[in-house]
């Protein structure tokens, strides 16, 4: 395949179907996890916070795998593993925010308590990720694209080319999100199935 | 005479001095340019190793699933002996 040829980033432009496009598939199988709290705070229906906490799950290990191939990525284009990019630190913040939804789900006991709770939790979560991944660094200065006077790969480096294999590599790794978080939820159900009929 | 031979020996020693370092610091520029196999090929490696990185991360969360997946079995097969 043809790709833009551009100093500094070289071949590594092709990590735009692998670290961008899991970013963007994280950010699909939150907004699906979202939508699932909702539902089971209108419904208390358990079967909802079974959906919604698998892919949560299923959405922030895509973003773990996004910052360790960020790492890779930023160690050999900007020169160092870490850099103090403000991108960089406030998606920590969000993943934080989101690894204490999962501290707070193990920490209830009653299931229809912990959904409650932790549907509350993943909206409040959601809420605080949005700003922090998408506006604020785009408010001051950051190395990523499309931030912070930086232009935006589309401006002059996302051609028609990398184009026609980004969406769908987007749509791919939705879909496999989505593949693993419904094994789980399957998985989850039995075992719910399970825990009743050893208290019957 | 003697003034003239203290000069040349400081020139000379001056010179024993500097090259390897001179020499060392050649080698280093050189050693900087092809120090990683990451940045030959224009870095093609590193999208190998982020390839590696998210296949490794999906094949860890697979295995995870599957020991939760054994843990029920398990618990079923209990079940079914009592």
């Amino acid at each position: 395949m043809e790709v833009p040829k551009l100093s500094i980033l070289n071949e590594t432009i092709r990590n735009l179907f692998f670290h961008v496009a899991i970013w963007f598939a994280m950010f699909i199988l939150l907004i699906v996890s979202v939508i699932y709290s909702i539902k089971y705070l209108k419904s208390s229906d358990l079967n909802n916070d079974v959906y919604a906490s698998e892919f949560a799950t299923m959405g922030i290990v895509f973003g773990l795998l996004g910052v360790a191939t960020g790492s890779v990525w930023a160690k050999f284009t900007w020169g160092d593993w870490w850099v103090n990019d403000p991108k960089l630190n406030a998606t920590t913040i969000a993943l934080l925010i989101y690894l204490a939804y999962f501290v707070l789900r193990s920490s209830i006991e009653d299931s229809y308590q912990k959904g409650r709770i932790s549907a509350v939790y993943n909206v409040f979560a959601f809420a605080a990720a949005v700003p922090l991944i998408f506006i604020l660094p785009r408010l001051t200065d950051s190395l990523h694209p499309g931030n912070g006077g930086n232009p935006g790969f589309s401006a002059y480096d996302l051609d028609n080319n990398l184009r026609k294999v980004f969406y769908p590599a987007i749509i791919g790794w939705t879909l496999l999100g989505v593949w693993f978080a419904s094994m789980r939820v399957r998985l989850k159900k039995f075992k719910i199935i399970v825990e009743e009929h050893d208290l019957n | 005479m003697k003034k003239v031979l203290k000069v040349i020996v400081f020139f000379l020693l001056s010179f024993i001095i500097f090259i390897p370092y001179s020499i060392a610091q050649e080698m280093d520029e050189k050693s900087v340019d092809m120090a990683d196999t990451m940045r030959t090929e224009g870095k093609i490696y590193v999208v190998v190793v982020v390839v590696v990185i998210l296949f490794t991360g999906l094949f860890i969360y697979a295995i995870n699933t599957d020991r939760k997946l054994s843990k029920v079995e398990k618990e079923i097969q209990s079940l079914k002996s009592q």
